[in-house]
C-alpha cells in the first residue's frame, strides 16, 4: 500500500541528495520567500516544499501532468486535504509516545509489547484513514487521487481490520506459547518457530476408550505422549530461564510485528510528506488569491522542443511580500534558444529574470505558476548564475570567482538544460567581460542549452543583435520617457544606455520621491538601489 | 597399513621430543625471528621443535623438497590447509563435549566432533587421490589413507554416525508455555504463525524493512528449562537417545594415531609455504637448493636475508638481494666497507640459506647450491657481560675458542666484528691468528671486519664489499660485491657519519 501522489510508480525519497547547485536555486530565486509562504507555519511542509521545488528538475512531463492532476483535486478541496494531512501527522506522533529506548529493544519481549501497543495506536488512526476516504473519495477525479482512494478501500476493508486486530490480540499470549523446535548444536533447542495453540480438546472421546480391550488399544492410532513440568513458583532462576526460551520463541514475531509497525508508520511518513507538498501548494495559493493575483496550471512540453513562452508571468516572491499587485510580463521565446534582457537600471530586469526561475521550477515540480499562461518545455536541469556580493571568504578575486561559478555549471550542463545569468562578467571592464560572455552564450546556444540572459554589456548585446539569424530573443526593460520605469520587459533591442544616470538623478537629484510614489506598482527593485548603483554603470 | 612420519623418511628417525630448544646460532642470523613468523599462529601443532632438526642427511633433504614441491605446485595445499582447518573443529567440538556437565549434550557435541572426523578423513582420501601426488611421502601417505578410510572400523563408524546425525536432525518437537506449565510433545503439523503476521501487513511494506537483532545470552550450556525440555524430547524419543549414549561409550578414540601425526607434521611444510608465498607476493623468489657435502662450492643468485625481507615488506619497503659464490679453493669470505651498508645482513643470509636448506626447504634466490653443514657456528658481537668478569676482548677470545674445539672441517662459521675491542694492531694480529685456524680446518666461513688486510690474505679468502652510490656516498646501495677492499669509501662515510667532511665542516663552523 503506497500513497503515490507525487509519482506515479515510484516512492518519494526524503534523504536523496538534492541538486548541487540547490543552494544557489534558493539563493538568486529568493525561494525562502516561497517555502515560508508554503509553509506558513509547519517546519516539516517547509522541509518537504523545498525539497520538492528543488528537485523539479528530475520530473519528466508525465510526472507533471500527474501531479497537476492531483494537485487540482487539492485546490478544489483544500479541507479534506487539510483532514488528511492532520491524521498522517497524528500518525507520525505515536511513536513517540512509547520509546523504550535501545537497551530495551534488544529484548523481544518488549519489542513485542511496544510493536503491539503502536499497532493498536495505528488500528485506530487507520480506522479514522478510512472515514474520510469513505466520506469523499466520490468527490476527488485525478489519476493520483482516485487510484490511492481505491487502494485504501480494497486493502482497507473491514474483514482486513478485524484480521489485523485478531493477531495483535493473539500476540499477547494469552492460552500460552506453543514453539516448535528442532535439535541443533549440542542438542540445544533450535530453529524455534511460533504457532497457535491448539484449543484444549482433551477428554472429549478419551471415555470411550475405557471400553475398548487392551490388545485392540495398542492398534488404535495412539494419542501422541504428552510429557510436562511446572516450575515451581518461587524458582526464580527457572522463571528466567523460561522466559529467555520465550523471548527466543518470539524473536522472530517480534521482528515482524515491529517491521509491520515500522512499515505503517513509513506508510503514514509517506503519506504525510507527500501530502505536505499538496497543503503547501494550498497555503499559497489560498495567500495569492485572497491578493487578487492570478494563477494558472502550466503546459509542460518535452524538452526537445525548447519553448518558452507566457502572459502575465510576475515574480511570485515578490507578490508575496508587497501588498499590493505586481507587474506581470508576456514574451514569446519558443523559437529562441537565447533571451537576452538589457534596458533601463531599475527597470524590473532581475525580477523578470526570477520569475521566469520561479515559473520554471514551479512549474516542474508540479505546481501551478504565477502567471495567466505559462508553457514551457520540461528542462534537465535549471541553473542560475547570478551577480554575486564580494566573495565573503576573499579567496578569489571577483572574476575568478564568477569564472569559477560557470564552470562548476558546465561539469553539470548538459544540452536540455535552462540557465539564467544575471549579468555576467561585469566584474572586469566591458571588452574582457563581453568576449568571455559571448563565447559562453554562444556555444550553449549552439548546444541547444535555452539561456536568458540579463546584461548590460552593451557590446555582448550590439553584437548578437547584429548577427541575429532569429536564434536571440531582445527584450528590454521598459522606461518612459521622462526616466520613470514601468517595471514591463518588452520586445525591443539593445541601447547603449541602461539610464543610470536616471538612478543617479533618483538618489541625488529631485527625481527620487517621483519615482517611488507615482508609480502604481511596488517594486522590489528599490530597497536594492544602493546595490544596483555599483554593479550597474 | 605402515606409516609413521611425512617428515622422516626412515622410521628408524628419532621423533623430535617435546623440549628441543634453539640452537645456539638462531638469534645471532635471527632464524629465531623467521621462525617466529613461519609458526605464528600455529602453536597448537608445536612446530618449532621441527625447525630446531637440521637433517644430515641430502637424501633426507630430497624427501622434503619433493613433498614441499607436490604441495606447491597442486591444489593440495589448500586440500591440507581445508583438511587442518576442520581437524582443528573436530577438535573444539571434543573439547566442547569434555566441558558440557549435561550428558545429553556432552554426547551430541561428542557425536558431531566424530562427524567432522568421518567427513574429513573421506574427503582427505578423495583429494590425495585425485591430486596425484610424486612424492614419496604423499604417495606412501595416500596409499596409507586409502586403505584406512576403506577399513572396515571406519566405514562402519561413518555409517553410525551419520546414521545418528540424521536421526537428530529429523526430531520436530513442540513446546507449549503456559505459566509456569512446560510441555513437549511431537511437532504435529501446526502452521508457522509468524509468517501469518507478516503475511496479514504485508500490504504496508515500504521496501526494505530494517531487521530487529536481539540479544540472548549465548551459551553453549543449556539453562535448566532447556534441559529439562531436552530430557523430555529424549523420552518421546528413547531409541535414537539409547543409540547415541552406546555410540559414545563404543567409540571413545575414534582418532587414528596415524592421520594423527599426519595432521601436525604436515603443517611444517604448509606453514613455510604459507610465509615464502607472502614474501613471494612481494616478487621475491625462493628455489630448491643444491644441498651436498661433496664440494664446498656453494653458490646462490639473488639470496635475502628472510627476517629483514618479511619486516621490510610489512613495511612496504624494497629488498635487496646479494649474490656470492665460492670456487676451487676459496673459502672465506671476507666483507668490509662502509658501515650500515649491509654487511651484517649478507652474513645472516649466507647463515640463513645453508640453515633452511638443512631443513629440507627452498630457499631465498633464484639459484643455490649450498653445503651440508654438520655443525653451524656464529660469533656476533655481544653486550658485555657484567656478571662475568672476563673483559670484552677475553670474551671473544673464549668464545672463538670454543668454536675452533668443536668445529670440524665440514663446520660453518660465520663471524661479525670480532676483536672490536681492542687496538687495531692487535685486532690485526689476532685475526690473522684465527684465519689461520680456520684456514687449517678448511672450514667455510664468512666474516664481517674492518681490517681489509684479511681479505687479501691468500687464495682461501674472497674480498667482497658493500658499496654505495658513486655521486652520493651516503647514499648506500646495500649490495655487496666482489671487489677489493679499499677501505676509502668506509673512511669517507665514516667522516659523513660524524658530519666532518669538508663542506660539513665549512658548514658547521660558518653557522
Amino acid at each position: 500500500m503506497k500513497a503515490r501522489l507525487l509519482y506515479q510508480d515510484q516512492d518519494m525519497d526524503l534523504k536523496s541528495p538534492l541538486p548541487w547547485n540547490a543552494e544557489a536555486l534558493v539563493k538568486d530565486l529568493e525561494l525562502d520567500t516561497l517555502f515560508h509562504a508554503m509553509a506558513r507555519s509547519d517546519d516539516f511542509v517547509r522541509e518537504v516544499t523545498r525539497r520538492v521545488v528543488l528537485s523539479g528538475a528530475e520530473n519528466d512531463v508525465e510526472t507533471i501532468r500527474y501531479r497537476r492532476g492531483v494537485l487540482r483535486d487539492c485546490l478544489n478541496h483544500p479541507g479534506v486535504v487539510r483532514d488528511l494531512y492532520a491524521v498522517a501527522a497524528e500518525a507520525a506522533e505515536h511513536e513517540k509516545k512509547i520509546f523504550f529506548g535501545n537497551t530495551l529493544m534488544r529484548y523481544p519481549d518488549w519489542v513485542l509489547r511496544r510493536s503491539i501497543d503502536l499497532s493498536e495506536m495505528f488500528l485506530v488512526t487507520i480506522k479514522k484513514l478510512r472515514k474520510i476516504v469513505e466520506l469523499h473519495a466520490d468527490k476527488f477525479s485525478s489519476e493520483g487521487w482516485t487510484a490511492f482512494f481505491a487502494t485504501l478501500q480494497e486493502e482497507l476493508t473491514d474483514e482486513y481490520l478485524v484480521r489485523a486486530h485478531d493477531h495483535v490480540k493473539q500476540l499477547k499470549f494469552r492460552s500460552g506459547m506453543l514453539l516448535g523446535a528442532g535439535l541443533g548444536k549440542g542438542n540445544m533447542g533450535t530453529r524455534y518457530a511460533l504457532h497457535i495453540p491448539p484449543r484444549t480438546s482433551r477428554g472429549k472421546w478419551e471415555w470411550l476408550k475405557s471400553f475398548v480391550p487392551e490388545w485392540l488399544k495398542r492398534l488404535l492410532p495412539q494419542r501422541p505422549p504428552v510429557l510436562g513440568f511446572s516450575l515451581h513458583p518461587r524458582d526464580e532462576s527457572g522463571a528466567r530461564a523460561l522466559r529467555e526460551l520465550e523471548n527466543r520463541g518470539i524473536a522472530g514475531v517480534a521482528n515482524t510485528l515491529a517491521q509491520s509497525t515500522d512499515n505503517i508508520r513509513g506508510f503514514f511518513d509517506k503519506l504525510r510528506s507527500e501530502l505536505a507538498f499538496y497543503v503547501g501548494c494550498v497555503n499559497l495559493h489560498e495567500q495569492l488569491s485572497r491578493k487578487g493575483e492570478p494563477i494558472c496550471l502550466p503546459l509542460p512540453v518535452a524538452v526537445d522542443k525548447r519553448r518558452l513562452s507566457f502572459r502575465g508571468l510576475y515574480d511570485v516572491c515578490l507578490a508575496l511580500s508587497v501588498d499590493r499587485r505586481v507587474v506581470g510580463n508576456t514574451a514569446n521565446a519558443d523559437e529562441q534558444n537565447v533571451v537576452i534582457v538589457t534596458g533601463a537600471n531599475q527597470g524590473g530586469k532581475s525580477t523578470f529574470l526570477r520569475s521566469v526561475g520561479l515559473a520554471q521550477l514551479m512549474m516542474q515540480c508540479g505546481m501551478f505558476v504565477a502567471a495567466e499562461s505559462f508553457r514551457s518545455s520540461v528542462y534537465g536541469g535549471i541553473f542560475t548564475h547570478f551577480k554575486r556580493e564580494e566573495d565573503a571568504a576573499m579567496k578569489s578575486g571577483k572574476l575568478d570567482e564568477e569564472i569559477g561559478r560557470m564552470s562548476a555549471i558546465v561539469d553539470h550542463l548538459t544540452s536540455n538544460s535552462m540557465v539564467l545569468f544575471n549579468e555576467p562578467f561585469a566584474s572586469t571592464n566591458e571588452r574582457e567581460g563581453s568576449e568571455i560572455a559571448r563565447q559562453i552564450l554562444l556555444s550553449l546556444s549552439d548546444l541547444g542549452v535555452k539561456v536568458i540572459c540579463v546584461t548590460h554589456l552593451y557590446e555582448l548585446a550590439r553584437g548578437l543583435h547584429e548577427r541575429n539569424t532569429g536564434n536571440v530573443l531582445f527584450l528590454r526593460a521598459d522606461r518612459h520617457a521622462d526616466g520613470t520605469r514601468t517595471f514591463r520587459i518588452v520586445e525591443g533591442e539593445p541601447l547603449e544606455t541602461s539610464f543610470g544616470e536616471d538612478l543617479y538623478e533618483s538618489i541625488f537629484g529631485a527625481g527620487s520621491d517621483q519615482c517611488a510614489t507615482t508609480d502604481p506598482v511596488v517594486h522590489a527593485s528599490a530597497p536594492k538601489a544602493v546595490t544596483l548603483q555599483r554593479g550597474g554603470d | 597399513m605402515t606409516f609413521r612420519s611425512i617428515l622422516f623418511p626412515n622410521t628408524g628417525d628419532c621423533i623430535p621430543n617435546e623440549g628441543l630448544s634453539a640452537p645456539d646460532f638462531f638469534f645471532d642470523l635471527n632464524l629465531d625471528q623467521i621462525i617466529d613468523a613461519i609458526t605464528a599462529g600455529k602453536t597448537e601443532y608445536d612446530l618449532k621443535s621441527f625447525f630446531y632438526m637440521p637433517l644430515q642427511d641430502a637424501e633426507a633433504i630430497t624427501w622434503r623438497h619433493e613433498i614441499m614441491q607436490d604441495l606447491d605446485a597442486t591444489p593440495l595445499l589448500d586440500n591440507i590447509k581445508a583438511f587442518a582447518q576442520r581437524m582443528r573443529a573436530m577438535r573444539e567440538h571434543l573439547a566442547q563435549s569434555g566441558k558440557m556437565s549435561c550428558k545429553l549434550q556432552k554426547e551430541r557435541w561428542f557425536l558431531d566432533a566424530a562427524d567432522i572426523y568421518c567427513d574429513v578423513v573421506t574427503r582427505l582420501a578423495h583429494d590425495l587421490s585425485v591430486a596425484e601426488p610424486r612424492s614419496r611421502g604423499l604417495l606412501a601417505f595416500r596409499k596409507y589413507v586409502t586403505l584406512y578410510a576403506g577399513s572396515d572400523s571406519f566405514t562402519s563408524l561413518f555409517q553410525r554416525t551419520k546414521k545418528l546425525i540424521a536421526d537428530l536432525s529429523a526430531i520436530h518437537y513442540t513446546v507449549l508455555m503456559n505459566g509456569l506449565r512446560v510441555e513437549v510433545r511431537h511437532y504435529g503439523g501446526e502452521p508457522d504463525y509468524a509468517s501469518e503476521v507478516t503475511a496479514t501487513f504485508e500490504i504496508f511494506r515500504q521496501g526494505a524493512a530494517k531487521e530487529y537483532s536481539f540479544n540472548f545470552i549465548d551459551s553453549p550450556q543449556m539453562n535448566s528449562v532447556e534441559e529439562r525440555i531436552v530430557a523430555l524430547v529424549a523420552l518421546l524419543h528413547p531409541d535414537i537417545f539409547s543409540a547415541l549414549e552406546q555410540y559414545c561409550a563404543e567409540n571413545k578414540d575414534f582418532q587414528d594415531r596415524t592421520i594423527v601425526t599426519f595432521d601436525r607434521e604436515i603443517q611444517f611444510y604448509v606453514a613455510y609455504l604459507e610465509h615464502t608465498a607472502r614474501v613471494r607476493n612481494a616478487g621475491l623468489k625462493f628455489c630448491y637448493p643444491r644441498v651436498i657435502r661433496a664440494s664446498k662450492e656453494v653458490r646462490s643468485v639473488q639470496g635475502f636475508d628472510l627476517a629483514l625481507a618479511n619486516n621490510l615488506i610489512a613495511e612496504g619497503g624494497n629488498v635487496v638481494c646479494n649474490d656470492f659464490h665460492l670456487k676451487d679453493g676459496e673459502r672465506i669470505i671476507v666483507v668490509s666497507g662502509p658501515n650500515q651498508g649491509g654487511k651484517t645482513t649478507f652474513a645472516r643470509t649466507f647463515g640463513q640459506l645453508h640453515y633452511l636448506a638443512s631443513l629440507g626447504c627452498p630457499v631465498p634466490g633464484t639459484h643455490a647450491q649450498l653445503f651440508l653443514f654438520d655443525r653451524l657456528f656464529t660469533h656476533f658481537e655481544k653486550e658485555e657481560n657484567l656478571k662475568d668478569l672476563r673483559g670484552k676482548l677475553q670474551d671473544d677470545l673464549v668464545r672463538i675458542h670454543q668454536i675452533l674445539e668443536r668445529a670440524t672441517p665440514n663446520s660453518i662459521i660465520v663471524m661479525n666484528e670480532v676483536f672490536m675491542s681492542t687496538t687495531l694492531r692487535d685486532a690485526v694480529a689476532l685475526s690473522r691468528k684465527i684465519a689461520d685456524k680456520i684456514m687449517a680446518l678448511d672450514l667455510l666461513c664468512v666474516w664481517v671486519t674492518f681490517i681489509d688486510e684479511l681479505a687479501s690474505l691468500n687464495e682461501k679468502t674472497v674480498s667482497m664489499v658493500s658499496t654505495v652510490v658513486p655521486e652520493n656516498p651516503a647514499l648506500r646501495t646495500f649490495k655487496i660485491v666482489r671487489r677489493p677492499a679499499d677501505g676509502l669509501a668506509y673512511a669517507m662515510c665514516i667522516a659523513e657519519k660524524h658530519r666532518l667532511t669538508y663542506s660539513m665542516i665549512k658548514e658547521r663552523i660558518g653557522s
